[in-house]
């Protein structure tokens, strides 16, 4: 019998649970989102969020999959990285789990899960991987035991950035989409700030100059066309070369940010320069989601992986580059 | 055109170099190319900055006197930059195979010249010894300043530095101590012992931020 992990992840807007089987099927895939009123995440309202639906998904999940929790052989959970007090209640529910029903506890790093899970579902076996998302904008590749960042932001994610830019110019979150949709009927590329040092990229100066052309009366649509087009191509130019220094033959997108259709057109433009096969994570499984965390918590569970309910603290800033993935060996 | 095309020098993922003749005399052609990833548009304004900031480092750079290639011309409709050819051998092919004692001497040169830059805020963002050309006379060119950038942050300047250390550890793996060490001889007498060591102390502090250090050393 294949085994079977049930996944938790909490670290930012989503309260996700995920069930995943040792052959790589997904069985179930519920989450809740928080929608903030106004702004961005107040995290302890995010975790109130989480707290108060945490039951219900997880029950929902074991339904989903038709299984009792008895069947579940490992209990996994993302302890980092994200927002501290969301975290938490994910790493609670995760102990209160594996104590009362004597279950293996599986610790599970956030950024890998979402690398991991796109491996499963594009099918690629050793890709770059360029994963962006509300909390995250990095380029990894597996090298030496570990996965390793071959370029990253140096201040706001890429998610981030479109989220707050949309919300200051008046739009619906999260924000890219809406940014994507008005960038279609743009019509003028004006001059911004385009930041990019040795393999890092920067997007707060980008936001800050957007916002005081937005000010200045430069149409939305042009504005919404420029911010993409110049985040992108600040992102595609360090993918570029990461690609021809690691040699990899695959290019994988994955994180929330993923879904982006100009994303997604350029990242295979850049991987056919470099005749790298493109793939993408499907949509169901780009945005945080308990699955990733299910499905790394089997592989780690077969590597014998596992975490005291004690020591299972909670890491703000773990970094996927700390974490030892001998799977991949 | 009155250039006469010669060959290509060189092909990056930004540029191709060619070497052509133009009125009698030798010269190296910089064409920046359009990528296919970018939106046309943003393409072009993003490859005549280029051009120009690296037009900007070359002309700042002459000015203080350090040996790099003159510019002829430039054209911004064709993002090219024409400058001077510089005839010779890039350090990269024969330092390896010279006597100790002059590796010393021609790193000890190549510090005061990359400190001449970063004294005057000039970060030449890409140190490697494929850009340093040793001409008949003995005299050291740098080359390609498109990664390049006006800056006196120490960050900076320490990534820079970060970089030319890298690219001796990766091609010159036997001599890269009597390198560095020359290196920062010259350097330090040029940017003074203060400042050399702030630049200094900030290369380890970038190759401590993890993803610097080789997958050997963080076993």
């Amino acid at each position: 019998m294949a085994i079977i992990v049930l996944g938790i992840e909490s670290s930012a807007h989503t309260f996700g649970v995920g069930i995943a089987r040792g052959d790589g099927r997904i069985l179930a895939n519920v989450y809740s989102s928080y929608i903030p009123r106004y702004g961005g995440i107040l995290p302890r309202e995010a975790a109130r969020h989480h707290y108060n639906v945490a039951h219900k998904i997880v029950i929902k999940a074991l339904k989903e999959a038709g299984l009792n929790i008895e069947d579940i052989d490992g209990i996994a959970v993302a302890l980092g990285p994200g927002m501290g007090p969301c975290l938490r209640v994910g790493a609670f529910i995760a102990r209160i789990l594996a104590i009362k029903y004597s279950k293996p506890l599986i610790p599970v790093n956030h950024a890998v899960a979402h690398v991991e899970i796109a491996r499963l579902t594009t099918n690629a076996k050793d890709p770059l991987f360029v994963y962006v998302s509300g909390g995250n904008t990095q380029i990894i590749a597996y090298s030496h035991g570990r996965y390793r960042v071959f370029g990253e932001t140096l201040d706001i994610p890429l998610g981030n950035f479109f989220d707050t830019l949309a919300r200051e110019l008046g739009l619906p979150q999260p924000g890219t989409p809406y940014i994507e949709m008005l960038a279609s009927k743009g019509k003028n590329i004006i001059e911004l700030p385009y930041v990019v040092k040795g393999q890092d990229m920067s997007y707060s100066g980008l936001l800050t100059a957007i916002l005081r052309k937005f000010k200045e009366g430069i149409p939305i649509e042009d504005l919404c066309l420029s911010a993409m087009e110049y985040a992108y191509a600040m992102l595609a130019e360090v993918v570029e070369r990461a690609l021809a220094h690691t040699q990899k033959r695959e290019l994988v997108l994955a994180g929330g940010v993923a879904r982006s259709k100009r994303l997604q057109r350029i990242m295979k433009l850049v991987a056919e320069e470099h005749d790298a096969i493109f793939k993408v994570v499907p949509d169901e499984y780009a945005g945080d989601n308990g699955a990733m965390i299910a499905w790394t918590g089997v592989l780690c569970l077969k590597s014998g992986i596992t975490i005291s309910p004690e020591d299972s603290i909670v890491r703000q800033r773990w970094r996927i580059d700390e974490v030892d993935v001998p799977w991949m060996q | 055109m009155d250039a006469i095309r010669c060959e290509i020098l060189a092909k990056g993922a930004e540029a191709v170099i060619f070497k052509e003749i133009w009125y009698g005399i030798p010269i190296v052609r910089k064409v920046r190319m359009p990528k296919a990833y970018r939106d046309p548009r943003l393409d072009r304004i993003l490859r005549q900055r280029r051009t120009i900031n690296e037009a900007r480092l070359l002309y700042d750079a002459r000015k203080l006197g350090i040996s790099v290639p003159a510019i002829m011309d430039i054209n911004l409709d064709d993002t090219c930059i024409m400058m001077e050819y510089i005839e010779g051998v890039r350090l990269r092919d024969i330092l390896n195979s010279m006597r100790h004692e002059e590796v010393k001497s021609i790193m000890k040169r190549v510090g005061v010249m990359v400190g001449m830059l970063h004294v005057n805020g000039i970060v030449h963002g890409d140190l490697t010894t494929s850009n340093m050309i040793l001409t008949e006379s003995g005299n050291i060119f740098l080359i390609d300043f498109g990664l390049g950038m006006h800056s006196d942050d120490i960050e900076d300047l320490g990534v820079d530095l970060h970089i030319f250390l890298r690219a001796l550890e990766s091609t010159h793996t036997q001599i890269t101590d009597i390198c560095f060490k020359s290196f920062l001889s010259g350097y330090e007498r040029i940017v003074g012992n203060e400042m050399a060591s702030r630049v200094v102390d900030k290369i380890w502090e970038i190759r401590a931020r993890g993803r610097y250090v080789s997958p050997e050393l963080r076993k």
